[in-house]
């Protein structure tokens, strides 16, 4: 069996490249994977017994998170319907180190029982199993929760397929702030404006996301509450207002504003009150993006000539500049252990995601597209999506921090772009 | 009776005249024809008086043909300073503004596609400063002005190319 230091070890780059599109025909984005790691996790997913009667098909969600993280090879599998005799020897025959299987009941209630185990086919023992009764609207997000057992459970990271991703989809004179599983199924629409939408920022509580419209015709920093739809200006002050970041503890925002006259970071609480500002240039300071511990800011300065990353402390203070190669970086993104920076940098008029080792200083990039934006790192900081360019439309692509597993997410109509990857929900 | 029909007319007609010195809307009927006249309790009309109107199109700011029709000022690539070309558009409006100091104006700032979003809108943020100090320094008052960056959010053209992209480097002058 894989433990997972060993998969950390065995994972290496496979050079070619595999494409699968996935997602059935009423899906409501295209995924495109290429790459993966050349050590995957041999895993068979059965079909659950009996999830015909479950409005989503569950094996078949848990397979398409697996498949798509790169870390797994998907043996087929078809149904398993008894879950209690497994005959361990023949799916080690079939190259299966783990094998999946569930069942699904309707019950009296009107609710689903989602039952699962994860069995381990070589030590022919049980490493997890799950057990929860779910509304019909909430079976799509059981399936997401199995597929991040199994992955914590075989790599000893933790899964990220239950969280969700926010982004602006554009038509036309449309935009729509969209929330969506982060496969980018389960779309549902938060805002909708005919003026643009930029900058969507969750709230570590994944209740809240702050972002900036243009509604009043200039950029306006507003919170709104996913859940009861009411939206705060959190910040409006004269000129222009944008580039909110969430302070770890949810209780305060880092903005950048140009009230005195030139665009510089400030802090504001979540209501609006008690602003005061936390960088001193003669220039651009923006983009600010809090550390995970909450003691500094990372932000885009062009106080040295042309855009670079800055991290000062977060009250404010001397800044020291963290970026040094090109001569363009901005956007900085800091990852969940605070050690790793992702950032967009121009190299030969090529706008492209680049992540920057902080403790070695060793900057890798990620990305061979040329028009990339916004990146976001997945909350178990092993995945970044980022808005890149298609074909003349835009589109979210994600990328594995290692640079092997890469995915394109398209709508089926329009542009999408601003993507922010969500936090782990309670 | 010749006597009060004169004088009614005189009335209504002088009614007429000061409902003409408001805004006229051509649709709606002249509101008064209907109203009594109290003969005793009415002070001599003034006939004499003409109340002027002034057509919209009277406002400098309103003439199509005008210098002040003329609201955006172009930037050079990675540029934020005023050029030559721009200079009549800022001295036009500042002038006007000047003159009329209970108009306000809203200052958008542009900038091309390249490049992220919140850069792009530091950056229009510094070509809408631009305008607005040069403005200042005509003699704006600054609490006419609001200098603030719409980045490479709203195109004026759509284009991919250098020549979009000029179109696209600008501020705009949007009155309030």
């Amino acid at each position: 069996m894989y433990t997972p230091q060993k998969f950390k070890q065995v994972i290496l780059y496979a050079g070619l490249a595999i494409a699968a599109t996935m997602g059935s025909a009423q899906a409501q984005m295209r995924i495109e994977i290429s790459g993966v790691g050349s050590n995957q996790i041999p895993i068979a997913v059965a079909g659950f017994a009996n999830e015909s009667v479950s409005p989503q098909k569950i094996s078949e969600i848990i397979k398409a998170d697996l498949e798509r993280s790169g870390a797994f090879k998907i043996i087929d599998a078809g149904v398993v319907n008894d879950v209690n005799n497994i005959d361990y020897s023949g799916w080690k025959a079939k190259g299966a180190d783990a094998l999946v299987v569930g069942t699904v009941d309707a019950l009296a209630d009107g609710r689903y029982d989602v039952r699962y185990k994860l069995l381990d086919t070589v030590k022919q023992d049980k490493i997890s199993n799950l057990d929860k009764a779910v509304t019909a609207q909430f079976t799509r997000l059981s399936a997401h929760l199995i597929a991040d057992d199994v992955f914590f459970k075989l790599t000893g990271i933790r899964g990220a397929f239950s969280t969700r991703i926010s982004y602006v989809k554009q038509e036309g004179r449309m935009y729509q702030l969209m929330v969506a599983d982060a496969d980018g199924e389960n779309e549902q629409l938060a805002l909708r404006s005919n003026e643009p939408i930029i900058s969507p920022s969750w709230s570590p509580d994944g209740t809240k996301v702050a972002y900036v419209s243009f509604e009043q015709k200039k950029p306006v920093v507003y919170v709104q509450n996913l859940i009861t739809r009411a939206r705060t200006v959190v910040a409006n002050e004269k000129g222009s207002n944008s580039a909110p970041s969430w302070a770890p503890s949810g209780n305060k925002l880092a903005v950048a504003l140009s009230k005195d006259g030139h665009t510089q970071v400030y802090t504001v609480n979540v209501d609006g009150s008690g602003l005061r500002r936390v960088s001193n240039s003669a220039g651009i300071d923006t983009e600010p993006q809090w550390s995970p511990d909450g003691q500094s800011i990372y932000f885009t300065s062009d106080r040295s000539g042309g855009p670079q990353i800055y991290r000062m402390d977060a009250d404010g203070g001397d800044a020291k500049r963290v970026t040094f190669t090109g001569s363009y970086n901005i956007s900085p993104r800091i990852s969940a252990d605070g050690k790793t920076l992702a950032y967009i940098s121009r190299r030969d008029n090529n706008f492209q995601l680049y992540v920057l080792d902080l403790a070695s200083g060793q900057e890798t990039r990620l990305s061979d597209t040329t028009d990339d934006e916004s990146p976001s790192f997945a909350p178990n900081g092993k995945y970044i999506m980022y808005a890149t360019k298609a074909g003349g439309r835009k589109s979210l692509a994600v990328v594995s921090v290692d640079g092997r597993v890469k995915q394109r997410l398209t709508a089926q109509a329009g542009n999408i772009k601003e993507p922010t990857w969500g936090p782990f929900m309670q | 009776m010749r006597k009060l029909s004169s004088l009614a007319f005189a009335v209504t007609t002088a009614a007429i005249l000061s409902a003409c010195s408001t805004p006229v809307k051509v649709s709606e009927p002249a509101p008064v024809v209907e109203h009594p006249v109290d003969k005793s309790a009415q002070p001599q009309p003034d006939t004499r008086t003409v109340a002027p109107v002034e057509t919209q199109s009277l406002d400098p700011l309103n003439d199509p043909k005008g210098v002040l029709a003329n609201r955006s000022v172009y930037f050079d690539f990675d540029s934020y300073v005023v050029r030559a070309d721009g200079k009549p558009v800022v001295e036009n409006h500042a002038a006007y503004l000047v003159k009329n100091k209970n108009r306000n104006i809203l200052i958008q700032g542009n900038t091309d596609e390249r490049g992220g979003a919140e850069y792009n809108l530091a950056l229009g943020q510094k070509r809408a400063e631009a305008v607005r100090k040069a403005m200042t320094a005509l003699g704006v008052s600054e609490s006419q002005i609001e200098a603030v960056s719409l980045g490479k959010e709203k195109p004026k053209a759509e284009g991919h190319n250098e020549e979009a992209w000029a179109q696209n480097r600008r501020a705009d002058i949007v009155y309030k």
